[in-house]
């Protein structure tokens, strides 16, 4: 007698289902897709999609002046959109051959960390949220709310900042802004620990993330993995720490590096990132008090707009403003390849300058397009929930996956 | 005691035990404070409203506690980045897949016309694809600006009439996007 | 172990691969060598396996389009970087626009994959080898290569913002 219902076809005792984890996720992670064969609850091949939000940003730089490509640059990896616009001035000034006055470097330098330290925030919070864990992440946004005060005090905007100019910044960071920063170096550090304590020994969580997915260093490398996810396998490649850009040689702090490569270990190498990127911030602020407190540009008028007032009374002045917002100033025609170390990986951006208003090609080196590729083979042979826990390590910000 | 503050009732008469009202602002009044939003959220704006959902800006407030992420579930959809073209037929199935009666709320430059990508590949605002209640310019809008416009939607949905889906002027307007 | 000297490298390729390899410029310290399609894997596969050179981790992989220049048009361009000794090179192919077929470099790194696939999408570059070469970030029906110079930034189809003031 047959207790159970008798399949004609699409047995699924001998047939693979097909699982869509479809583009429209939950709101946290970005729109990609993944379409899974399912043996039960074990994934047993998969294949990704994605280009749901391309943007064409690569296009859209060929047609814009310099100075106008910033905030196409700021919605890369825009949970860290500092590190996007620091890493392309900094191409530029490469480009152009202009060095920067150290203070203007550890500014740069104080808000690349802090912008590490926002993105390290949703990636660890939202891992532990898809772990089932919603505590930690609500903590730690509350600390993401003090970095937009920070920002806000710079810039003006909040998530998408638009920070800093060829050349420097375009306003000193004023006292209310160190006052903040220091604030949050003073209170952010027993948040942390906090949501260390609920996370590292945690029995769940430890059970839950320990030996998933872990990646052996040469098949990281292979696939031209670079970042935590990178460290977290035993590489300690950090273009900080490699090809030091924006004086970060006269920084002490330390690249944490992982064992295997799983998931508890690329959590576990974020945090340690976080409190190397508060060391950071605090030797900055005491370098920044030995540095003539006005300076927070370079003298390169060519390049860099004058203030207003001298546009309006100065003959010379209103010459450089017209040129460099008109693009008559003379470029070099070469190319030139600058990396930073962004939160997912090694942001690179190759520019090809042909001496006109705009570059004659741009191609942004995307971390999280280039991490995601090994995703599809990965995620074959593992549960579903392993999965799931997986790609929100691997830290994927959808507007750097497509670009 | 406790200084909780709850929404006005309705104009009405009172009386012992019972209160009477219109029936369209009884529910209106039900719906707008327990809307579930479907948060479709696709770049930057989708963090503001991680922003906006977190304790310091708190959408829950406005009763928007319970996100679903499944269509068939949710009264209203948030559209919170930019929309490609590839990702389109996405967004239209979703919608289709919402029951009666549903809002669309675009947060944000890009899905509200295609934002500073003025390109092949995205689409330049949502409503060329589905009908639109509420606009939210920004890029990325602040928390408040989508609390503003949510806001707005609360309005919309308080003022109802209850007829308004059957009536001709909106079974045009689906109709001129297409949707039976 | 120390970074390996612009002309060292240009030097040890020249001697493995005579008349195979130029140099072509040196611009803020990054050695730029040419070479052709036809050597392109073996000149790959001399810097990453040599014992001295090590360019183990390829950086990026990506595509240029010059119309003007004949027989040349599409530019390939890989750019490598040996961890162990922090020196970078990029290698360029040039490849005539009605034959764009260069072989795959997912041979030697697994990473070459979705580079190459990025880069058929926006210039229309044919990997030959390649296990899975199709579109990746546009939609899947286009006919065009969108990052070459002839094709228009906006939507051609759009018409509401075809206006005198606007310029379109």
């Amino acid at each position: 007698m047959q207790n159970h219902p008798v399949y004609t076809d699409n047995d699924p005792q001998t047939e693979y289902s097909t699982l869509n984890l479809g583009p429209t996720h939950p709101a946290t992670h970005g729109v990609f897709q993944n379409v899974l064969q399912m043996d039960g609850e074990r994934i047993v091949s998969g294949v990704s999609t994605i280009g749901y939000i391309h943007r064409a940003f690569e296009k859209i730089a060929e047609h814009r002046p310099f100075y106008q490509i910033t905030p196409l640059t700021d919605r890369l990896n825009y949970c860290s959109s500092p590190i996007n616009n620091m890493g392309w001035h900094m191409t530029v000034e490469k480009l152009l051959g202009i060095t920067m006055p150290k203070r203007v470097d550890y500014m740069r330098v104080i808000i690349m960390e802090l912008a590490r330290i926002a993105d390290h925030i949703v990636c660890n919070g939202v891992l532990g949220v898809d772990t089932g864990a919603f505590t930690g992440f609500l903590y730690m946004m509350e600390y993401r709310e003090e970095i937009y005060e920070i920002y806000e005090e710079i810039c003006g905007s909040r998530l998408t900042t638009n920070v800093g100019r060829i050349g420097g910044f375009e306003r000193n960071f004023n006292t209310i802004a160190f006052n903040k920063i220091r604030r949050f170096t003073e209170r952010f550090p027993k948040v942390l620990k906090e949501f260390e304590s609920l996370f590292n020994r945690n029995r769940i969580f430890v059970d839950r993330t320990k030996d998933v997915a872990a990646v052996s260093a040469e098949q990281a490398l292979s696939y031209s993995w670079t970042g935590p996810i990178l460290r977290a396998t035993g590489v300690d490649y950090d273009v900080r720490a490699m090809e030091p850009y924006s004086s970060y040689e006269d920084f002490d702090f330390e690249v944490p590096v992982g064992e295997n490569g799983d998931v508890y270990n690329r959590f576990l190498v974020r945090n340690e990132e976080m409190w190397q990127s508060m060391r950071i911030i605090e030797q900055a602020l005491a370098k920044i008090e030995k540095e003539p407190s006005d300076i927070f540009h370079a003298d390169v008028p060519a390049f860099y707009l004058p203030p207003k007032e001298e546009v309006y009374n100065n003959m010379e002045a209103l010459i450089y403003h017209f040129k460099i917002v008109m693009g008559e100033v003379e470029t070099p025609t070469a190319e030139v390849y600058h990396a930073v170390e962004g939160a997912n990986g090694e942001l690179g951006f190759y520019l090809v300058n042909d001496g006109c208003r705009s570059p004659y090609r741009l191609h942004f080196r995307r971390p999280s397009f280039i991490n995601y590729q090994m995703y599809a083979n990965m995620s074959q042979g593992m549960l579903l929930s392993d999965a799931i826990i997986n790609m929100s390590s691997l830290n994927v910000i959808a507007g750097e996956l497509d670009a | 005691m406790s200084d909780i503050q709850i929404v006005d009732a309705p104009a009405g008469v009172e009386g012992a035990g019972f209160f009477a009202t219109a029936l369209d602002q009884a529910i209106g009044l039900a719906r707008a404070n327990s809307l579930w939003p479907l948060p479709f959220a696709t770049s930057c704006c989708g963090i503001e409203f991680m922003a906006t959902m977190g304790s310091h800006y708190d959408l829950s407030r406005f009763g928007a506690e319970r996100l679903s992420f499944s269509p068939r579930q949710a009264d209203l959809l948030m559209v919170m980045g930019t929309i490609s073209k590839k990702m389109g037929p996405v967004l239209r199935q979703v919608y289709l897949q919402m029951a009666e009666p549903r809002w669309v709320i675009a947060v944000g430059a890009c899905a509200t016309s295609g934002g500073i990508f003025d390109t092949y590949s995205v689409l330049q605002g949502i409503d060329e694809i589905i009908p639109v209640d509420v606009y939210v310019p920004g890029c990325p809008p602040r928390p408040e600006a989508i609390i503003d416009g949510f806001m707005a939607i609360q309005h919309l949905v308080k003022t109802e009439t209850l007829r308004r889906r059957q009536e001709p002027k909106y079974q045009e307007l689906l109709a001129s996007y297409g949707i039976q | 172990m120390g970074k390996i000297a612009n002309e060292v490298l240009i030097q040890k390729l020249v001697e493995k691969f005579p008349g195979q390899v130029t140099e072509l410029s040196q611009d803020y310290g990054l050695l730029s060598v040419e070479t052709g399609k036809e050597q392109i894997t073996d000149v790959l596969s001399f810097l990453k396996t040599d014992p001295e050179l090590k360019f183990i981790f390829l950086t990026d992989l990506t595509a240029i389009h010059y119309p003007e220049a004949a027989g040349r048009e599409i530019g390939v361009i890989y750019h490598l970087h040996s961890l162990t000794t922090n020196t970078r090179i990029r290698v360029k192919v040039f490849i005539p626009i009605d034959n764009v077929h260069i072989p795959t470099a997912t041979t030697l790194w697994d990473g070459a994959n979705w580079m190459e696939r990025e880069t058929y999408d926006f210039f229309g570059v044919i990997f030959d080898g390649h296990p899975d070469l199709r579109r990746i970030l546009n939609v899947d029906d286009m006919t065009v290569f969108p990052m070459r110079k002839e094709f228009p930034l906006e939507d051609p189809n759009r018409i509401d913002k075809k206006d005198y003031f606007f310029g379109r």
